[in-house]
């Protein structure tokens, strides 16, 4: 009776795995704290039916195992039990389903207060660009896109003029505020994966994709290339640091200053340009 | 053409004159060229085995360059996305469909249905050619400059048709036409399927007494070839962007600095088209494996499947509802969010069938009489494999929870085992089930358990620990795994855990394909029907059946394919072509 003893051991082995193994989620740093929840959910759900269909399995292996003389018993159809166990089954899909969706819709509701971010992945490497203290984000075109405008910004747009533009830098985000991340690609589809965050989205060249969180706690959390996007897509990371207020608005401060000391610099190598001719 | 005389009512007679023209004449198209379709069987089978055992040692490879990064000096970054797109589409597409529809399709919907062959002889002969054509395309990517194309089994544009992956040049255009060629030959395979079902069934052979093999293969072959072609268009288009320069799934672009004369394309599109076809493509392998599991089931635990009615009518509404669950693989792919609703809905729906089906293979199993031979084995692993990885699609097809697990080892491990492990288990226990009635002896049984348990458990060693690799944020696709704060180095220890299962599973197979070999004229003797199986296949007058399998005179009907130790009855189950016995209700069964 191996396969009784095994198929035992697989529901009892894959219970104890789950709960005593050392590979788990990372502790979140965001709000989808109901991301979590629903996938507790649904594991208690799965976990349960996958037990029990194996240890009744086993059951029956133990229970009706050919022997002389054993006889099957012939019973093609049984409506009650087959109509019970399809309700039951509707119902365990309802509990998971119903807060999936509800969740789903509180995930693509972003709150009016959010502010907006953007991330432009590239092969391979990712950019940043937040709003100056006009909090919005000027126009963008691939045909703009030059050694010195890699993110195509459209200089004519006074709500760009302001924009804080980031390369080979990390993020810095405050703690506690919704932020809207609006992502655009330039050449190929990636896909922004900060594992703590648990929320993640495709980059697509041509069209702008986004979703919302809260970061919750602070600390400097890698950021991942989730889609396939050519051989260095291993290779494509970046970091986060999620931090206070305070610290991220001396942050945001410096880095407008380095913009503003950065624009005056062009300026004047191409007054110094124009000069010479 | 055999012109069939009609009898008094229409009804053509029983005895069918044998046609001299009809029997193949030389060697070459008895063997070779052959239209029966128990040879094009065999041939695709051996054909989708042989690349079965390809992609098995390209997955070795890319296991050890995961365990071991850089260790193996030949498998750099380009070299390892050939090796896992390659992987991926030949047990897709050149394994597994081909061997669950040109493999036990051909084999069994003409012997099942008491049929002499196929109804298209000449384009199932062609079907099996086409493919071989297509395997040779898809081969010869091997050969071409730059290589085979390191794109993923997706290929989702821009990025397999723009540098920064291999396989641009040439090997992109190769997959692609070898994919077209694929699905004109599985269109004159899948058309001869379907009419045969609805055509070619013998006398008595209702719809409903079909055996659940013949479903499954039926309803899998509707779908296919109903979601190939949207993969054909895809490819079209594709060819159409990287050759001609159109923009179907090309916005505009910057390659590497330099602006590409493409623009306005939707690279959703095609991902949209992809799924069109990859989503019921999952259920084309898994219905197969349903029906042929059904009924080893109920072979070997001498009982009759449980629910047969429900059986046949979850398969046809999982055939449905399949078609419009595809967006479940795109929910961060930023399409429209709200699209999430409604697929998320149609998707955890689809688990109420399917969860019918598992409870009535185990309430075929309840009040059994079960045999624990190799079949069994493989079918009661099936169930495990199956339930496993069935469950685990409810997080993922569950939106909001998909959002954090899509790409990332959690996919690769759900897919494995619900797509890959669980119906290649099928295949081996159809394999080890049916090898008796194709070669007229039995595989060797200490070999048979041999395999079974390695691959079982190595199986299940490999792929369910790697749900929790996914989970704790380990993305797929990933050359290395790398390094980040939050892998600790159990983890790195637990990837060369899951390598060296792999390798082992994988040596097992040799043992399999020894056996298959060395039973072939060593294997205990069968008889006609070793298993003492209702349906018609066993009932063959010779063994292994002869071209147009039945001899003289084709079996008439009376029952359906499940009457194991039917009460009052003299022995544990009566064939289907067992007139009704004295005594006998009418109407008992269906």
């Amino acid at each position: 009776m191996h396969v009784v003893l095994v198929l035992v051991l697989v529901a009892v082995g894959s219970v104890l795995f789950h709960f005593l193994s050392p590979w788990w989620w990372t502790p979140i740093a965001s709000n989808w704290q109901y991301i979590d929840d629903t996938i507790i959910i649904t594991f208690w759900i799965t976990g349960v039916v996958f037990v029990a269909v194996l240890l009744f399995m086993a059951y029956c292996i133990w229970r009706f195992r050919h022997r002389e003389g054993h006889k099957a018993a012939f019973e093609p159809e049984n409506r009650r039990l087959e109509t019970g166990l399809t309700v039951i089954t509707g119902l365990g899909v309802a509990a998971m389903l119903a807060p999936g969706l509800f969740v789903w819709n509180h995930f693509i509701t972003v709150p009016p207060d959010a502010s907006a971010i953007e991330i432009v992945g590239q092969q391979w490497q990712w950019s940043f660009r937040l709003p100056g203290e006009d909090g919005k984000l000027g126009r963008t075109s691939v045909e703009r896109i030059a050694d010195d405008n890699p993110l195509g910004l459209d200089r004519n747009d006074p709500a760009g003029r302001d924009d804080v533009v980031l390369q080979g830098e990390d993020l810095h985000l405050p703690i506690g505020k919704p932020i809207k991340v609006v992502l655009r690609s330039t050449d190929v589809l990636h896909d922004f994966y900060v594992p703590e965050f648990r929320a993640k989205m495709d980059i697509l060249p041509g069209s702008s994709t986004y979703f919302w969180l809260t970061p919750t706690r602070t600390g400097t959390f890698d950021i991942l290339c989730a889609e396939l996007c050519g051989t260095g897509h291993p290779y494509m990371r970046g970091s986060v640091v999620v931090e206070e207020q305070v610290a991220y608005d001396a942050w945001l401060d410096g880095q407008q200053r380095r913009m503003i000391a950065q624009q005056d610099e062009t300026k004047r190598q191409k007054g110094e340009v124009r000069a010479q001719q | 053409m055999v012109d069939v005389p009609l009898g008094a009512a229409g009804v053509p007679p029983a005895e069918v004159e044998d046609v001299e023209l009809y029997h193949p004449k030389s060697w070459l198209t008895h063997y070779v060229f052959s239209q029966d379709a128990k040879i094009i069987a065999v041939q695709y089978s051996v054909t989708a085995l042989s690349i079965g055992l390809v992609a098995l040692m390209l997955s070795w490879l890319m296991r050890l360059q995961l365990a071991f990064p850089g260790a193996l000096s030949f498998i750099d970054a380009d070299a390892y996305y050939q090796l896992i797109t390659m992987h991926g589409m030949m047990m897709v597409v050149y394994v597994l469909t081909a061997l669950f529809l040109g493999g036990f399709g051909n084999y069994l919907i003409p012997l099942m249905l008491g049929a002499r062959d196929m109804v298209f002889p000449y384009a199932n002969m062609l079907s099996f050619w086409f493919y071989l054509l297509a395997v040779v395309v898809l081969f010869a990517s091997f050969a071409v400059p730059g290589g085979p194309t390191g794109a993923g089994w997706t290929l989702y544009p821009p990025q397999a048709i723009t540098a920064g992956t291999p396989g641009l040049a040439w090997g992109i255009i190769m997959m692609l036409v070898s994919l077209m060629i694929f699905i004109i030959g599985f269109t004159m395979g899948g058309l001869n399927y379907v009419v045969t079902v609805l055509q070619g069934r013998t006398r008595g052979m209702t719809l409903m007494r079909m055996p659940l093999t013949v479903w499954g293969i039926f309803t899998a072959s509707v779908m296919a070839l109903l979601a190939f072609p949207a993969l054909f268009v895809g490819c079209v288009m594709m060819l159409f962007d990287r050759l001609l320069g159109t923009s179907f799934f090309m916005p505009e672009i910057i390659e590497q600095g330099a602006r590409l004369p493409y623009g306005g394309g939707s690279p959703i599109l095609f991902q949209h088209l992809f799924w069109f076809f990859g989503h019921p493509e999952v259920y084309i392998v898994a219905l197969p494996a349903f029906g042929i599991v059904s009924d080893l089931i109920s072979v070997h635990a001498r009982r009759n499947i449980f629910g047969y009615r429900m059986m046949v009518w979850a398969i046809v509404a999982i055939g449905a509802l399949s078609f419009v669950v595809w967006a479940h693989h795109m929910y961060v792919s930023g399409m429209n969010p709200y699209f999430g609703f409604f697929f998320a809905t149609t998707t955890l729906i689809i688990a109420i069938p399917t969860a019918i089906k598992v409870y009535n293979w185990v309430l075929t199993l309840w009040r059994g009489d079960i045999h624990l031979t190799v079949p069994m084995l493989f079918a009661l692993a099936f169930i495990v494999t199956f339930v496993n990885g069935g469950l685990t699609g409810l997080f993922l097809g569950n939106v909001v929870v998909d959002v954090p697990l899509s790409d990332t080892m959690f996919v690769v491990a759900h897919f494995h085992m619900v797509m890959g492990v669980a119906p290649i288990l099928v295949i081996f226990g159809a394999m080890y089930h049916w090898y008796p009635k194709a070669t007229g002896r039995l595989l060797s049984v200490p070999l048979g358990r041999f395999h079974f348990w390695v691959t079982f458990l190595g199986a299940y060693l490999i792929f369910f620990p790697m749900h929790y690799l996914g989970l704790m944020g380990v993305p797929r696709r990933y050359y290395e795994m790398g390094e980040t704060a939050i892998y600790p180095q159990s983890a790195h220890d637990l990837n060369i855990f899951i390598t060296v299962m792999a390798l082992l599973v994988g040596a097992a197979q040799l043992v399999f394909v020894f056996n298959l070999i060395w039973s072939l004229r060593h294997g205990r003797e069968a008889g006609g029907n070793p298993w003492r199986a209702c349906s018609l296949e066993w009932q063959t007058p010779v063994t292994p059946p002869p071209h147009g399998n039945f001899g003289k005179e084709l079996p008439v009907v009376y029952r359906w394919a499940y009457d194991y130790n039917v009460p009052g009855a003299p022995e544990d189950f009566i064939p289907q072509n067992q007139p009704p016995l004295a005594g006998e209700m009418a109407g008992r069964t269906p």
